[in-house]
């Protein structure tokens, strides 16, 4: 994906193949300072979008870090690469809604959540590349606890099999696809999200729907 | 929590994807300074036990915070 923005090359750095380094110094500057430097013009402002930028890019590290597990097959010049683009992306989108931060948190905490997500979609979508997203498939008996005790294995069957009627008779063939992937399926929903060329929160409202209909046919 | 609970989600009323990264950012600072925050942002709970990626965003971002303070 190319980087929305051109001069934020200027940030990239080579770096060695390993994983991102989350133990960067956090910026110096307050986040009322930086907040402050934002809203001004000419060498100030320019200052404080590059501090931003470093922010950003901090919490793109630490998003891709603490989850390498997911990504272990990934080459770390492309894992900062992944970190460079959600920082981008991320400076795109504070910058564009700066009028709307209202002071309800500390502006870094605010900031910060841009990164998280920008780098935490790129995480998912990269780990599942190659994998196949199961979308009309169920793994109904691959559900059952192991090793439980033998009534409660007959109780959570029987339930199970209520469900499984119910989220044929029940559910439109949308939200049927969606629970199926999501909820029994386990797919990420950034990852169905690109895949059916929809948003998060489309498919969480599918999903959310599915869930009421499907407890009340079941009385939970 | 059962495996039939955590297919099904939460029971109560829960905020949407899109509230919930509206309100993110507010719910870690409370959570960060100990106030409450689910009696500020009602929904948000139950909404981060139902969806695993905002989950993983509320994770990263208090985690994220609180390795700064």
């Amino acid at each position: 994906m190319p980087s929305p923005l051109a001069p934020g090359r200027d940030y990239a750095r080579p770096v060695p193949d390993r994983a991102p380094d989350a133990s960067v110094e956090s910026p110096g500057a307050s986040p009322e300072a930086l907040l402050a430097g934002l809203r001004a013009e000419g060498h100030a402002r320019d200052r404080a979008i590059s501090e931003l930028h470093a922010l950003l890019l901090r919490a793109a590290r630490f998003e891709l870090n603490r989850r390498r597990a997911a990504l272990a097959h990934v080459r770390g010049e492309e894992l900062e690469d992944l970190a460079t683009q959600a920082a981008d992306d991320a400076l795109m989108a504070v910058l564009a809604k700066l009028d709307e931060f209202r002071g309800e948190s500390r502006f870094t905490t605010w900031a910060y959540k841009f990164a998280l997500l920008e780098a935490g979609v790129r995480l998912r979508r990269r780990a599942w590349q190659n994998r196949e997203v199961v979308i009309d498939g169920e793994r109904w008996e691959e559900l059952a606890d192991p090793g439980g005790e033998v009534h409660r294995a007959l109780e959570q069957a029987e339930v199970l099999d209520r469900l499984r009627a119910a989220v044929d008779e029940v559910l439109t063939a949308h939200q049927r696809r969606v629970f199926i992937a999501l909820a029994l399926n386990e797919v990420p929903i950034d990852v169905l999200a690109e895949r059916l060329h929809t948003t998060r929160g489309a498919l969480y409202k599918a999903l959310h729907d599915a869930r009421r209909r499907l407890r009340k046919e079941l009385g939970r | 929590m059962s495996v039939v609970d955590r297919i099904l989600g939460p029971a109560g009323p829960e905020v949407s994807c899109e509230e919930c990264f509206e309100l993110l950012d507010r719910y870690v600072d409370l959570e960060l300074t100990g106030a409450d925050p689910d009696a500020a942002i009602p929904g948000m709970s139950a909404h981060l036990e139902g969806c695993p990626a905002c989950r993983e965003d509320h994770e990263s971002l208090r985690d994220l915070v609180s390795s700064e303070s």
